[in-house]
């Protein structure tokens, strides 16, 4: 394989370790902040279902970014990554709790704008609308989840110790959902822009098994992600845990699995089938944002509780960042593809 | 799997239910002995049956403090229920706290032998059930803060009951020896045994207040 293309990828690897450190902590940040579940424990199951995710079910939300802007030049995607990735970096730097989705999105719509390529602005808007709609969802769901969780535990009457041993298991099992979920709606924006000029070759173990150049492209990029919970998501994950907001770890277990339910949602090909044939409109499978997913959840439960714990600081400045990323990452992916250009002499589109 | 001992979570967890369990049922039974440890000593404080029973309560109140510390280390060594722990630990070690009133009570009757004359009996032993009753009431409380969060509030209010019913006693009953004809030091002598009565009462209604706080805290 040429250097280039190997130097081009670690552009994606950048930006597969940021969601890793940052957007994975939203899965186990309050079962690890809360000390239900061990942080060596949550990274290896984290780790590995985000892997699995992203090559089983990372396919639905590639395709919609991929009808946003198919970036046709590696030193173009690598330029979208980076310029996502610094963003996000920027953004974190700054206090600002975002997502990589965001920055991805408004990188590849730099590049559009840089290359004179059309963007959808369907797809756009479809994907802007998932993001209002993500965390609507997950405090509705979190709600309903609050809502039964609370009555049933009321009527089992579970001794205190009996309720920490279920809900530890419980914590485990939905963040293995939620890394698995994030996977498969995150890994687009990690590896999506590469996919159409994916650099593997397919694999063939068996006449049955065909290891796909996108599924290698997704592995690698899980790995990324995989790495970056182990590298540097301890610290968020605690951030998350205790600074965001102080929650039981039931209630902690109830924003986990909301969270994971949206995500799996946006990126399940057989829930969108399954809701098409039966005349429903289907479920856009657009990356959404995981810490918009936590933070509805929490707000919903917030809400529950009467919306006096409800930090609406944090909910304002989410907001912002819905607005403000995506604008500086395209304004980034820009600069970088204008110097690769022009500098480095490179053809960013064909 | 993964650092996490799932089947050794389960069994500590029963293990730890059924000690926190004991240890309540403990609480529950010291107060009964101590309830037949009073009228005994007034009846029969010669005989070996007084001293029987002092011996029984010394033996539950270790066997207390080993629970104690046996809940105490499981707590910490498998990081259960942290959100809770330092709540359930104090509760604990607040709760052998009455244990040991009780102990200290049988042991003063023991070694001081107060002489309570017969027209105090009744009243002594009328102070001694309503203290029984609400250290009973505050078990209630307790177990309700482990399994069912809902009745806390209810069974903390039977615990405030009984304390104020203890108060009106032990005001009732202190009038009346420092109303008699005793001279001064068997007054003061007789006040101190059954303020030290009624101290239980004031130690159970204070657990109880924190029992109402820490489950406000556990509510999901």
């Amino acid at each position: 394989m040429d250097i280039s293309i190997i130097i081009f990828l670690l552009g994606g690897l950048f930006l597969g370790w940021s969601l890793g450190a940052n957007d994975a902590a939203n899965v186990f940040g309050t079962a690890v902040g809360t000390r239900m579940v061990r942080f060596k424990t949550a990274a290896i199951v984290c780790s590995i279902f985000v892997i699995l995710g992203a090559i089983i079910s990372g396919a639905g939300t590639t395709e919609t970014l991929g009808k946003l802007g198919a970036i046709n030049a590696l030193p173009g995607a690598f330029a979208a990554c980076v310029a996502a990735g610094i963003s996000v970096y920027l953004m974190t730097k700054a206090g600002l709790p975002v997502s990589t989705t965001q920055a991805i999105v408004g990188a590849i719509v730099g590049w559009n704008l840089y290359t004179g390529s059309t963007t959808n602005i369907k797809v756009l808007i479809t994907i802007l609308g998932t993001w209002v709609l993500c965390p609507v969802i997950a405090g509705l769901i979190a709600m309903g989840f609050f809502t039964l969780t609370k009555n049933f535990l009321l009527k089992r009457k579970l001794h205190i110790l009996r309720l920490d041993a279920y809900t530890r298991t419980a914590l485990l099992l939905a963040g293995a959902f939620g890394a698995y979920s994030l996977g498969a709606n995150n890994i687009a924006n990690v590896m999506g822009v590469f996919v159409p000029i994916s650099p593997f070759t397919d694999i063939s173990i068996s006449s049955f098994f065909v290891f796909s150049s996108k599924e290698q492209l997704f592995l690698l990029g899980g790995i990324a992600i995989a790495v970056g919970v182990f590298t540097y998501s301890k610290r968020v994950m605690f951030t998350v845990g205790n600074d965001l907001l102080k929650l039981s770890p039931v209630a902690a277990f109830i924003v986990v699995i909301s969270h994971s339910i949206v995500l799996f949602l946006f990126a399940s090909q057989g829930i969108s089938n399954f809701l098409q044939s039966i005349n429903l409109p289907s479920i856009p499978l657009v990356p959404v944002s995981s810490s918009q997913a936590v933070v509805g959840a929490v707000i919903g439960i917030g809400l529950l509780k009467g919306g006096k714990e409800v930090q609406w600081g944090i909910a304002g400045r989410i907001t912002i960042g819905w607005f403000t990323l995506p604008i500086i990452a395209a304004i980034i992916s820009i600069f970088l593809l204008f110097i690769l250009q022009n500098i480095f002499n490179l053809s960013v589109s064909f | 799997m993964f650092g996490l001992k799932s089947n050794s979570l389960f069994s500590d967890t029963k293990k730890l239910e059924r000690e926190i369990d004991g240890f309540v049922d403990i609480l529950s039974e010291v107060g009964l002995v101590f309830k037949s440890v009073v009228p005994t000593y007034l009846n029969h404080s010669a005989n070996g049956k007084f001293d029987e029973m002092v011996e029984k309560v010394k033996e539950m109140e270790s066997k207390a403090d080993k629970i104690t510390k046996e809940v105490e280390h499981t707590l910490y060594e498998e990081t259960l229920i942290p959100d809770a722990r330092s709540d359930v630990l104090r509760l604990l070690e607040h709760m052998d706290e009455i244990i040991g009133m009780y102990q200290g009570n049988c042991y003063h009757f023991s070694i001081q032998k107060p002489d309570f004359p017969k027209e105090f009996h009744q009243d002594l032993i009328d102070l001694t059930d309503t203290v029984v009753n609400c250290v009973e009431a505050l078990c209630l409380t307790v177990r309700s803060f482990f399994r069912d969060i809902k009745t806390v509030r209810d069974n903390g209010h039977k615990v405030t009951f009984y304390e104020k019913e203890s108060d009106i006693k032990f005001s009732a009953l202190a009038r009346r020896i420092f109303d008699s004809e005793l001279p001064l030091d068997q007054k003061m002598h007789l006040r101190y045994f059954v303020e030290k009565i009624d101290r239980i009462c004031d130690q159970a209604e204070d657990i109880a207040d924190e029992v109402q706080i820490y489950a406000i805290k556990r509510s999901v």
